[in-house]
């Protein structure tokens, strides 16, 4: 993605240290939009809330916080094999970088499994978005997120495959680092849709 | 410092043309869709403006040429709806698709590199994806004016429940669900732009190129960077809310009890209208500033430049963009003060809005002080450049009076308000665009603009649009609401309907007038003079490379040494000192220091 076209020196490590920085300087920043992206939609839950209160702590009792814990645990899980997979490419680890990558994907997976019968269920009873106001923020919030979710399974997929290749070494990880920020960014996220949709009655 | 790094330029048309990450011709691929926009906006403006003064009567010539279209009817009347849509595009597509694509798609990508001194733009491959994702929304735009029941027309604020409802005859059409499409993609466009800006001002600046060495251009677009960044989510947020309402029937901003029929189809209810007004002005009061703070900074390097001045308080002009910054974050409700809010929140947002009048003012005297006392040299950008300021300054003294809550309730949805914003998007923006079109014209296409040419346009445009837009004032305080088709319905608009004639013919002047700018462009495109690398004897490090400029910039990365401003320094070999001259002589001293500072 970034050529380090305005590198001066021709020393190739310091040319990579910096194409580094400057990656995840910018994955930084973008998060920083993702964050306004939900947190209008958080904003406008609120304001839903407000109004009809009554009426969204009933809606919240009919989702699953079962299902939802368990798929807290997953992705709070994956943030750590995350790191792990992170941890390992800096080292040049290509074993590690791999199953770290898969374990993560792994657990993206299980937590898009679990949602997509959240969902069915849902359909199932006759609850859709339009139901009611709590519902339309319910599949808002945790469509976008899921969409967030698939995007970072992608992006890993692709990622595995390039680690497998050995690409990963010698101080070279940018990509990985950076993707883990993204990955880490799509758990807060659900860290916060998590209490305010299924626990708040 | 070794050239290893320059890769060579790509050779096949679709690498050169299409799919480039130079950001040069991404710049042109901004400005060349931006100016498509500009003609088909600006002749939506002349039909309103024709319907306005002659409401009823088919247009001539146009009227037949365009009657396949919704909004003209066979025989070449503008329809009552058909106004509605007009509005709405105009405002849509010269916001969105020209006056932004232009300052930052065009202007933005540039010049940040150059003004860094660096090859390219940190990610130039987000940067190519940024300009196909704006050519998307473009498509999707220019088609929603070709389908069943024409484009969208619940205004470019689209306010619920308006915009909202696909059931009532007002927004049932695809025209609406096009336009948030097409907005969702120019969004994430202008959200890529920002963030790349933003990490190669922070990032990639040259040796020796502290913050305190930019030019006030490449801070303005720094501070527009953050708004795109930080703004632009929110509204593409707002834009999914009323998709799912549209769409998947949801009712974010749909009351129970308001829209009986809208229930009985599905809907629930259970939203608040008030909640898009909110959201969509959270976006768009910044988004008001992305439309002039890169024509600020324009400014102040033509006059800087053309005054043969350091800038006037360097410091204060970034200080001042920076707590425009600040304070364009929570002054949104202004927009709202007729809409129903507390009263404390009214007051709140009154002072906050007459605050931003303070740096506003800084900037204002701060070219008022670069010019005092300076020999000027009156080129046609220097001309732009002082309609910017003239301009500037009247949409900003009547932005003061709206901000006033008593005022704003009597103002507020007039013509007043039209004529605010024109004066500072038109009369201040696209001044600023046009000098710098001028202006750097021979670094884009290595050729100059012809001068006199360019002058005849400056000077028909400054009187065009005064004529067209100063009575709009008045036109508001005789209660002339905006948006609306036929003026003579009315009966106590009927003495005010001559100013409406008048303005229509001014507004056809100038619609002319731009035509002048257009083919003085491409003729001089092909067959302008040819230019020199520093033909306004500039400072900034583009004026250091060659005319038109190499693939990769700077053959060697350039080292800085001066600040931006360096004119008529005592001592120096010549009244311009270009930013990367070695020698430090007198630089250091306090006349020249102005623009020094790190
Ligand atoms: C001195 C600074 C300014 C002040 C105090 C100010 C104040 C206001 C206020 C109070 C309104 C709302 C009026 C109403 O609808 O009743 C308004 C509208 C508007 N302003 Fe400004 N303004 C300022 C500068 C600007 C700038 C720099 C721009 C953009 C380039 C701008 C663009 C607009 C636009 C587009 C609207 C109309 C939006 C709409 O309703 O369609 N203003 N301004
Ligand atoms: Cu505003």
């Amino acid at each position: 993605m970034y050529q380090p076209v305005a590198v001066a020196a021709g020393d190739h490590a310091q040319a990579h240290e910096s194409e580094h920085e400057v990656s995840k300087f910018g994955m930084w920043l973008f998060l920083a939009s993702e964050v306004m992206f939900f947190a209008a939609f958080i904003a406008a839950y609120v304001v839903l809330r407000a109004h009809s209160r009554g009426a969204f702590a009933e809606a919240a009792r009919e989702l699953n916080v079962v299902l939802a814990a368990v798929n807290t645990l997953a992705l709070i899980t994956s943030s750590l094999t995350m790191v792990l997979a992170v941890g390992a490419a800096q080292r040049g680890d290509r074993r590690g970088t791999v199953r770290g990558l898969a374990a993560t994907i792994a657990l993206g997976c299980v937590f898009l499994v679990i949602k997509y019968f959240e969902y069915s269920a849902k359909f199932h009873h006759g609850i859709y978005p339009s139901t009611n106001a709590f519902f339309g923020c319910y599949f808002l919030l945790t469509g976008f997120h899921g969409l967030h979710v698939l995007a970072g399974i992608i992006a890993l997929s692709i990622l595995l495959v390039v680690a497998s290749r050995g690409v990963f070494r010698d101080g070279y990880y940018t990509p990985v680092e950076c993707t883990g920020l993204y990955w880490h960014l799509v758990d807060v996220v659900w860290i916060f849709l998590f209490p305010i949709l299924y626990l708040l009655h | 410092m070794s050239n290893d790094h320059i890769h060579p330029p790509p050779s096949s048309f679709f690498y050169k043309y299409i799919w480039s990450t130079d950001h040069k011709v991404i710049g042109k691929q901004y400005l060349f869709t931006a100016f498509f926009f500009l003609l088909v906006g600006g002749l939506m403006a002349m039909l309103m403006r024709w319907q306005l003064a002659y409401p009823g009567s088919p247009v001539p010539v146009l009227g037949k040429m365009l009657s396949a279209l919704a909004f003209i009817d066979d025989d070449g009347r503008v329809t009552e709806e058909g106004f509605n849509q007009l509005v709405t595009m105009h405002g849509t597509i010269m916001i969105f698709f020209v006056v932004i694509p232009i300052l930052v798609g065009a202007f933005g990508n540039f010049l940040i590199p150059l003004h860094v001194g660096a090859r390219d733009v940190a990610f130039p491959v987000l940067n190519a994806l940024s300009y196909w994702l704006f050519l998307p929304a473009s498509v999707l735009i220019f088609a929603s004016l070709f389908v069943e029941g024409g484009p969208a027309q619940a205004g470019w604020t689209s306010y619920a429940p308006l915009a909202d409802l696909t059931q009532t005859g007002f927004s049932a059409g695809h025209g609406q669900t096009l336009w948030l499409l097409a907005l969702f993609l120019v969004g994430w466009a202008s959200i890529l732009g920002g963030f790349n800006f933003l990490t190669t001002i922070i990032k990639l600046r040259a040796p020796g190129l502290g913050w305190g060495r930019l030019p006030l251009v490449t801070w303005a677009q720094f501070i527009t960077a953050v708004f795109q960044l930080l703004a632009t989510p929110v509204l593409a947020a707002a834009l999914c809310l009323m998709l799912v309402d549209r769409l998947l029937g949801t009712s974010f901003f749909i009351p129970e009890h308001v829209y009986p029929g809208d229930v009985a189809s599905g809907r629930s209810g259970g939203g608040v209208v008030l909640m898009w007004q909110h959201i969509f002005w959270f976006y768009s009061h910044p988004a008001v500033y992305i439309l002039v703070l890169p024509g600020m900074g324009i400014a102040s390097d033509l006059i800087s430049t053309f005054a043969r001045k350091p800038i006037f308080g360097y410091k204060a002009m970034v200080a001042s963009m920076a707590s425009i910054m600040g304070l364009g974050f929570i002054v949104w409700g202004h927009h709202m003060f007729v809409s129903g809010m507390q009263p404390v929140m009214g007051k709140t947002f009154m002072i906050s809005t007459m605050l931003i009048a303070l740096p506003s003012g800084v900037k204002v005297f701060n070219w008022l002080g670069t010019l005092w006392g300076s020999s000027i040299r009156f080129t046609a950008p220097m001309l732009c450049g002082l309609s910017f300021l003239s301009m500037f300054i009247i949409g900003g003294l009547s932005g003061l009076f709206m901000a006033a809550t008593p005022v704003d309730i009597f103002i507020h949805d007039t013509y007043y308000i039209v004529a605010h914003f024109h004066y500072i998007v038109f009369g201040g923006t696209l001044f600023a665009v046009f000098g710098g079109f001028y202006f750097w014209f021979p670094k884009m296409f290595g050729r100059m603009m012809h001068e006199g040419l360019a002058k005849l346009h400056c000077a028909l445009t400054f009187v065009g649009f005064n004529l067209a837009f100063f009575p709009m004032h008045f036109l508001g305080e005789a209660g002339h609401m905006r948006r609306i088709s036929t003026p003579t319905e009315y009966e106590w608009l009927m003495p005010v309907q001559p100013m409406n004639v008048f303005i229509s013919h001014s507004a056809f002047l100038l619609g002319a007038a731009q035509l002048i700018f257009l083919f003085n462009f491409f003729w001089s495109w092909v067959a302008g003079r040819r230019a020199e690398p520093n033909p306004w004897q500039s400072n900034t490090l583009e004026w250091t490379t060659p005319s038109p400029i190499p693939y990769y910039n700077f053959d060697k990365v350039p080292t800085v040494h001066h600040g931006p401003y360096e004119y008529s320094t005592a001592g120096a070999e010549t009244d311009w000192t270009p930013q990367d001259r070695p020698d430090a002589g007198p630089a250091a001293g306090p006349a020249a220091g102005a623009g020094k500072g790190h």
